[in-house]
């Protein structure tokens, strides 16, 4: 780990502004070798310098330099930013002249393994910085700041320490046997103290799912008939909000036709293009697509054409959205109305056109309350945020889970143990504190490149 | 003169030690300051208890003494935990003071190869980082091959009652006084550790009828494996529960400051599992009563042990502290209860073979490793005998592992994780206690002592017997069910039992709660023994988990099988947090598995350490 490792640390292409990284014991010294300005070796620790990126004679890039010194920074080692700008063909060139001078090019994730293995964060904390990094909402990058500050580990700790409170309770009823000192756990004192475990388990778990909302948002498919305004409220939506309009791939990998964000959290449009397509040529594949994307999606919202009558193919789109998440949104009710619904469906239904802004309004507002967005941005965002530690807090809930069936076929207390111990290395295993011999490789090379 | 093998002290690990020694067929001394005290116990009038009575069952198993002289020397034997699961039961028996050593001599001086020998050891002879002999007292000369310090309390011992410190043994002997310091020449690190002992009480002062009876358990049971039960149960002694009280806690708040302890004149480290009474009622101050037990010592005098009463407060208070308890009211203390403070080395500084990294064929066991209790100081003693054979005979030492025996574990962590209080087996320090039981103890370990030379031919055709019998009745489990006759629905429906899915195996049925092979039994023409239908009723019974603990040990011999490299400089081993690095230099953990055992190491410099090793070691893979 003496080497010194560099690599781009933003999204090629997408900002004004590209970062590139050096961590390692030559990270300044290799800088000062392509830069022209102040000499980076003398400068003071922590300071941003302004010079520029040199190929022999040529000027490569107008940069600003942050030198940081060991130990307090990011991996504890000497790091060094260059910021330049954000072209391509600049920023590699940046990259290809500090490694042709001494550097090597950074492993998926290696400047954090680097802040880990020298004892800068903990696991999850490790795994926040990834989240951070992909964060596009406020509120996720608030998420995983939290867990960067170890509020979660804090959590985590918390039922740690529960549990080993109880099984040292146990052990020193199986130690001391003539000892009343200590309450005698039987199955009927731990049933109740594992149920409560299993609820705070559950409250994580719960919780973490809307940690899910917050980093990846909502996806929301638009369906309806051709022609009965699906478009333009999509247009309309997306416009008015400036959100992105260009294709973009999903967290569900399917195609979002554009994002916006309400109440801080990211609403994605779901293309339902097959739905468009049914009366076309492949008839077969737009229905097994529009079905797919209603399957999907977290929430469905029908479009309904309040100018024409109510078509079979409406009643069967009716029928297929009763079990999901839904909003049935009447359009053109600028337009004489001819729509006659049922009154059971009444509270499902907004109405609006395209032109007077209220009706698109009232569909936002309804999105913000059927998932209660407004109070993400109040809680404290301390859930589980990736499918790693969401996998062990589930795995500890099943163990707690078949303790307790083994409590009915009257297994000794003692061997229950052999459960109880699991469940706490499990939560361990999220915050790094029981060892696990193939876990680290395998989670930083999960990260992206950079940081 | 000279010896292949000396074994310096007669107290428990001592005894092992010189019968595993001589039995392999070397030349043994045993020294001792005084023959009356082979085998004394001058604590506890008792063997075994929880963890430690399944160590007393490993020792059997392996060819050890402890389990055969307790079996023929005690008044009343208990199954503790028994209603608990099988994995922690364990016995304890009240052995007799007199009787325990009595039969303990008679054992070591019927060996061939064994010599006692009456004298105080005062020096070691090293050369070349390589034990040479011992020195006695009066000057005189041993030589030996190799050497086992089984010093106990003596080494440095003193006696602390209230603020008078007494240097001596336990009983007032002659302290060892040199030997400690010809250890920290040959560059040992001493440490100093604290245990105490409580009052005997006179059995004709006790009014007994104030007190709770203990009684022993009804059924007869054995430490050994080899022969039944030689007693009566129900002609078993009595011992006695009673309790403290408000009075008692009040003389002991006002006297703190008198107590060796409290008042600050104590040096050494006390086991936190086995405070002083003071020290009960200081840290739980909430509690308004405490439990102490009454056991007789012996039938041979009339000394009872008040145990739970430890303390070191002077005299008049422990009078006062003694009458102020329900039937101890007229009681006659005819000892009174005492700390002792004693030099131990520190266990890091030797393998787990018990040979020392700092002089070879030296071994050490017992409580000069920093131990506490008779049992682990045999289960060291015999370990320490049958591997300085071993090395004298060019043979691999025997390391028992964590998943095969509470031995293992006891040694694994003496040398791996230190000790600064003296170290008592419990059996919550046993990760793997679900296979490590006492009913299985042969089962895990009499081939190891068979293979050793302990363990005779006939005995061990006895253990593959009863191997075969439990192949035998779980095949017969596994190929066998019950047809439903009105016989066999009467006697489901009298003990409560359903008869639904009355189609499977006998096996799947033995897995319902209440259904046990025995009361199969009745309906087909077999008849298993009960140590037989024990394992395997536990082995069906409790399948799931015994799987669970087997997937665990997996897990650990993976990592065992790590080797660390002997030449490892582990100040090259960039990014290890300080202290990590220190133990680790200082323990040097043969595998990966052993670092992840060390104190201070941290799950993250594990990380380290094997990313290193891989670098560093496995460049060609």
């Amino acid at each position: 780990m003496e080497d010194t490792i560099c690599a781009i640390s933003t999204s090629l292409g997408v900002g004004a502004i590209s970062i590139v990284r050096l961590s390692g014991p030559e990270a300044i010294a290799i800088t000062n070798k392509i830069y022209k300005g102040k000499d980076l070796t003398k400068v003071e620790s922590h300071t941003i310098n302004y010079g520029h990126i040199y190929e022999n004679d040529k000027i490569i890039d107008e940069v600003l330099v942050s030198v940081m010194r060991a130990p307090k920074t990011f991996t504890t080692e000497d790091v060094v930013e260059i910021n330049c700008h954000g072209g391509i063909a600049s920023t590699n060139k940046i990259l290809e002249l500090l490694l042709t001078n001494g550097c090597r090019l950074a492993e998926p994730g290696e400047f954090t393994k680097r802040a880990f293995l020298n004892g800068r964060i903990d696991l999850i904390e490790a795994e926040a910085v990834s989240d951070i990094i992909n964060a596009q909402t406020e509120n996720s990058r608030s998420l995983a700041i939290n867990q960067l500050t170890g509020e979660l580990s804090r959590i985590i700790q918390n039922l740690r320490q529960e549990i080993l409170s109880l099984m040292a309770n146990i052990e020193v009823n199986i130690d001391f046997p003539e000892y009343e000192d200590a309450e005698e756990i039987t199955h009927n004192v731990l049933k109740p103290k594992l149920k409560d475990i299993k609820a705070k388990l559950l409250e994580i778990l719960n919780e973490s799912n809307n940690s899910k909302i917050i980093k990846e948002g909502i996806d929301v498919a638009i369906i309806g008939r051709p022609n009965v305004g699906k478009s333009s409220i999509l247009n309309s939506l997306l416009e008015e909000n400036k959100a992105i309009v260009t294709n973009i791939a999903g967290t569900t990998r399917d195609i979002v036709e554009g994002s916006i964000i309400l109440a801080g959290i990211k609403i994605n449009f779901i293309d339902t293009a097959g739905i468009r397509k049914t009366e076309d040529l492949v008839e077969k594949i737009g229905v097994d697509k529009s079905l797919a994307t209603i399957d999907k999606a977290d929430l469905v919202i029908l479009v309904l054409n309040n100018n024409e009558k109510l078509l079979p193919e409406d009643q069967e789109l009716l029928t297929k959205i009763k079990k999901k998440k839904h909003i049935i949104f009447v359009n053109k009710c600028d337009l004489s109305s001819t729509l006659t619904l049922s009154e059971d469906i009444k509270n499902e239904i907004i109405r609006g056109n395209t032109i007077e802004p209220n009706g698109l309004n009232d569909l936002k507002k309804a999105i913000v309350e059927m998932f209660n967005l407004e109070s993400f941005s109040q809680k404290d965002l301390t859930y589980l945020s990736n499918a790693r530690q969401i996998s062990l807090v589930k795995r500890a809930i099943k163990i707690i889970d078949e303790v307790e069936e083994q409590l009915n076929n009257e297994v000794p207390v003692d061997f229950l143990t052999v459960d109880i111990k699991n469940c706490w290395d499990l939560l361990g295993e999220i915050i790094g504190a029981t060892y696990k011999d193939e876990l680290i490789d395998e989670l930083f090379s999960k990260f992206c490149l950079g940081k | 003169m000279n010896y292949e093998i000396i074994v310096v002290g007669g107290g428990h690990a001592g005894c092992e030690a010189a019968n595993a020694a001589s039995k392999l067929g070397f030349k043994t001394a045993l020294i001792t300051a005084n023959i009356k005290n082979i085998a004394d116990m001058p604590c506890n009038p008792s063997i075994g208890g929880t963890a430690k009575g399944i160590i007393v069952r490993e020792i059997d198993a392996l060819g050890g003494l402890m389990g055969k002289v307790a079996d023929k020397s005690h008044f009343q034997i208990k199954m503790l935990n028994n209603a608990k699961g099988p994995a922690v039961r364990s016995l304890r028996a009240q052995a007799d003071k007199i009787t325990y050593p009595n039969n303990m001599l008679k054992e070591l001086q019927s060996i061939e190869n064994l010599d006692i020998i009456e004298a105080m050891v005062e020096d070691i002879i090293v050369k070349d980082k390589q034990i040479k002999g011992v020195i006695l007292e009066n000057k005189q000369e041993i030589a030996c091959q190799a050497l086992i310090l089984t010093t106990g309390t003596y080494l440095k011992g003193t006696i602390l009652v209230g603020d008078t410190k007494t240097p001596g043994g336990p009983h007032g002997e002659k302290r060892s006084n040199f030997l400690s310091d010809a250890l920290k020449r040959e560059g040992f690190t001493i440490q100093r550790l604290k245990t105490g002992t409580p009052q005997r009480i006179k059995k004709d002062s006790i009014d007994f009828s104030q007190m709770q009876e203990e009684l022993g358990s009804p059924e007869p049971l054995t430490f050994n494996h080899d022969f039944p039960a030689c007693y009566i149960p129900s002609e078993q002694e009595k011992c006695y529960l009673l309790y403290t009280n408000e009075k008692t806690h009040e003389i002991i708040r006002q006297n703190l400051s008198k107590s060796s302890m409290y008042g600050g004149y104590v040096e050494g480290v006390g086991p936190r599992y086995c405070p002083s009474i003071e020290d009960k009622i200081v840290r739980f101050s909430d509690k308004e009563r405490h439990q102490l037990f009454l056991e007789p010592e012996s039938k041979y005098y009339d000394d009872w042990y008040l145990q739970g009463f430890s303390t070191s407060m002077p005299y008049d208070i422990q009078e006062q502290m003694v009458h102020s308890l329900k039937g101890l009211e007229n009681a006659v203390i005819t000892k009174y209860a005492y700390a002792i403070e004693y030099d131990a080395i520190d266990p890091l500084q030797i393998k787990a073979s018990l040979e020392t990294k700092l002089v070879a064929n030296l071994f050490t066991a017992g409580q000069i490793n920093g131990t506490s209790g008779y049992e682990e100081a045999a289960a060291q003693g015999l370990m320490a005998g049958i591997n300085a054979a071993n090395k004298l005979r060019n043979k691999e030492p025997l390391i028992l592992k964590r998943n095969e025996a509470y031995i293992g574990v006891l040694i694994d962590d003496l040398v791996t994780k230190g000790t600064k209080e003296p170290y008592r087996m419990l059996t919550s320090r046993a990760e793997f206690r679900l296979i490590l039981r006492h009913d299985n103890a042969d089962l895990r370990l009499r081939k190891y002592g068979y293979e050793q030379g302990l363990i005779t031919q006939e005995q061990y055709q006895k253990l593959l017997n009863k191997e075969q019998k439990i192949a035998e009745l779980k095949e017969f489990l596994q190929n066998n069910k019950l047809k439903i006759t009105p016989e066999v629905e009467e006697a489901f429906k009298s003990q409560n039992l359903s008869v639904s899915n009355m189609s499977l195996s006998l096996e799947q049925l033995v897995k319902r709660p209440g259904i046990t092979i025995v009361f199969l039994q009745q309906f087909f023409s077999i008849n298993y023994p009960k140590d037989i239908i024990e394992q395997v009723e536990i082995s069906i019974k409790y399948d799931g988990y015994i799987q669970k603990t087997y997937k665990e040990v997996d897990k650990l011999l993976k990592l065992e099988s790590k080797q660390i490299p002997k030449d490892i400089d582990y100040s090259k081993v960039k990014n290890l947090a300080s202290e990590a690095r220190q133990k680790l230099q200082q323990v040097r953990p043969e595998t990966i598995a052993q670092a992840t055992r060390i104190s201070g190491v941290n799950p993250s410099d594990i990380s380290i350490l094997s990313i290193y090793l891989k670098k560093e070691y496995n460049k060609n893979e």
